[in-house]
């Protein structure tokens, strides 16, 4: 077997992976505290206000960065799901259910934050135009996944059967990515883009894409968490488990 | 691959694709009920059902805002620099709502003019500091003036 | 300073969205914490018990299969 093939099929094992995942977490969350305090004071403090808006739209910082999490916690739960039906892999069902949580309060901020700007700059709170509705729907499909996780008594079968409907819902990402272009709606086109201009000024890019990199580094912190201790659940029985729980009650026997 | 995984996956690749060709089309049917808004050109082309309400959408025209001193009425003229549109308003307008400004109205056609419930303001996805929108501003003007100069 | 809260009147918009995301994204990291806290707690008992249960078995006249 290659290498890199291996290094993934013992990362699969439940005890490595629980292992490695502690030893990366403190760095994890270390650098999305730090990362994520120099975007929030780079958006709130250093970016000057803008020429419309003025300091009405420092709320992107956080309205963007979490509007970009929906969509990409979505898909990594999905390809896990895919990967967790396909393949039967514990450690796949374990980090797409791990990931529906963190992709629910996402797609929440996203919402709440957008009414709160909504409100000052478009004049309501909300409307049923292509790319909020579509985005509504994006928090329903979690709360369903995270629903029908909960309500299957059997552990595993409730992850596949999440994980479907988690894949099927998949087709709401394009819908809430292109709304803004396909129909009319109130919400405005894209403003960054990965390739090309994107239409903003470089003084207040900056803070944006720290605060991405920051809240991408938070979910997988919060992933690495919650997986861990799904882990433990799952594999209670198991002799790595017990001689962790012992070690963690010192010996008392 | 095993058979069984093979099995799996294809039955897996092919719900998911019949789900997203299912949606496709929903959203295909539904283009025509999924629009927004009309444009005042729209509007005057009639394809709008009469008597209906419906969202107006277009940029206010420039010097046609007129306040009225005692209450907040407000009259103005969206285009959409082919056609235009009077409107009536009254009630609180958004932050945003300035001349040469893109706005989305709620309300119907009653004689001629278009009678909002609602205006909402849409803004665009360009963000600047004022100094720079106030030297793009400048360069454009001495550019115009240049033109006219020659 | 006061400048900076009142953010030119916006004040109560943006740090209402700062605060939802604070608050909300706080609950998450949290979650997972409070999760393991039972779920230790539970495996533990779980262990303590089958140690009773073992000791006792022993101290008993040894039984085939146990």
């Amino acid at each position: 077997m290659n290498p890199l093939l291996l290094w993934f099929h013992k990362l699969g094992s439940p005890p490595y992976f629980y292992r490695l995942a502690g030893r990366f977490l403190p760095w994890l969350y270390a650098i999305a505290l730090i990362t994520g305090a120099i975007g929030l004071y780079g958006g709130l403090v250093v970016a000057p206000a803008d020429y419309q808006q003025h300091d009405s739209f420092r709320i992107i910082y956080v309205h963007v960065p979490c509007a970009w999490m929906s969509l990409f916690v979505y898909a990594f739960m999905a390809a896990n799901g895919f990967v967790a039906l396909v393949w039967r892999i514990k450690l796949s069902e374990v980090l797409a259910m791990a990931s529906a949580p963190i992709g629910a309060a996402f797609t929440f901020i996203t919402l709440v934050t957008g009414s709160v700007w909504g409100k000052p700059t478009w004049g309501t709170w909300w409307t049923w135009d292509a790319r909020l509705t579509s985005e509504l729907v994006l928090l329903f499909l979690y709360f369903g996944v995270i629903g029908l996780y909960s309500a299957i008594e059997d552990t595993r079968q409730a992850a596949r059967a999440a994980a479907f409907l988690a894949l099927v819902g998949v087709v709401n990402l394009p819908i809430v990515h292109y709304s803004v272009n396909w129909w009319n709606t109130l919400h405005q086109a894209q403003t960054v883009s990965l390739m090309g201009q994107s239409k903003m000024d470089a003084s207040m890019l900056w803070p944006l894409l720290t605060l991405a990199f920051a809240t991408h580094v938070y979910f997988f912190a919060s992933l690495l968490t919650r997986s861990r201790v799904a882990l433990l659940g799952l594999e209670s029985g198991k002799e790595w488990v017990r001689a962790l729980v012992n070690a963690r009650t010192g010996g008392r026997q | 691959m095993t058979p069984t995984r093979k099995r799996r996956l294809i039955a897996v690749a092919l719900i998911v694709t019949a789900v997203g060709i299912a949606t496709g089309l929903t959203v295909l049917a539904l283009g025509r009920n999924m629009t927004y808004l009309f444009s005042p050109s729209e509007v005057l082309a009639g394809n709008v059902p009469g008597g209906a309400s419906f969202r107006l959408g277009g940029v206010v025209l420039e010097h046609s805002v007129q306040r009225d001193s005692a209450s907040l009425k407000v009259d103005f003229v969206v285009t959409d620099r082919f056609h235009e549109m009077p409107v009536q308003y009254t009630g609180i307008l958004p932050d945003l709502f300035r001349e040469g400004q893109s706005i989305i109205a709620t309300g119907k056609v009653e004689n001629g003019h278009f009678a909002a419930r609602e205006v909402l303001a849409k803004h665009d996805e360009t963000y600047m500091p004022k100094e720079v929108a106030d030297a793009i501003a400048k360069a454009k003007a001495a550019g115009n003036s240049q033109h006219q100069a020659q | 300073m006061t400048d900076f809260f009142a953010m030119h009147g916006y004040g109560a918009y943006i740090w209402t969205a700062y605060g939802v995301f604070f608050v909300v994204l706080l609950a998450d990291a949290l979650a997972p914490l409070r999760q393991r806290r039972r779920t230790l707690a539970e495996l533990r008992g779980r262990l303590q018990r089958e140690a009773a249960r073992d000791t006792l078995s022993k101290s008993a006249l040894p039984r085939s299969g146990s």
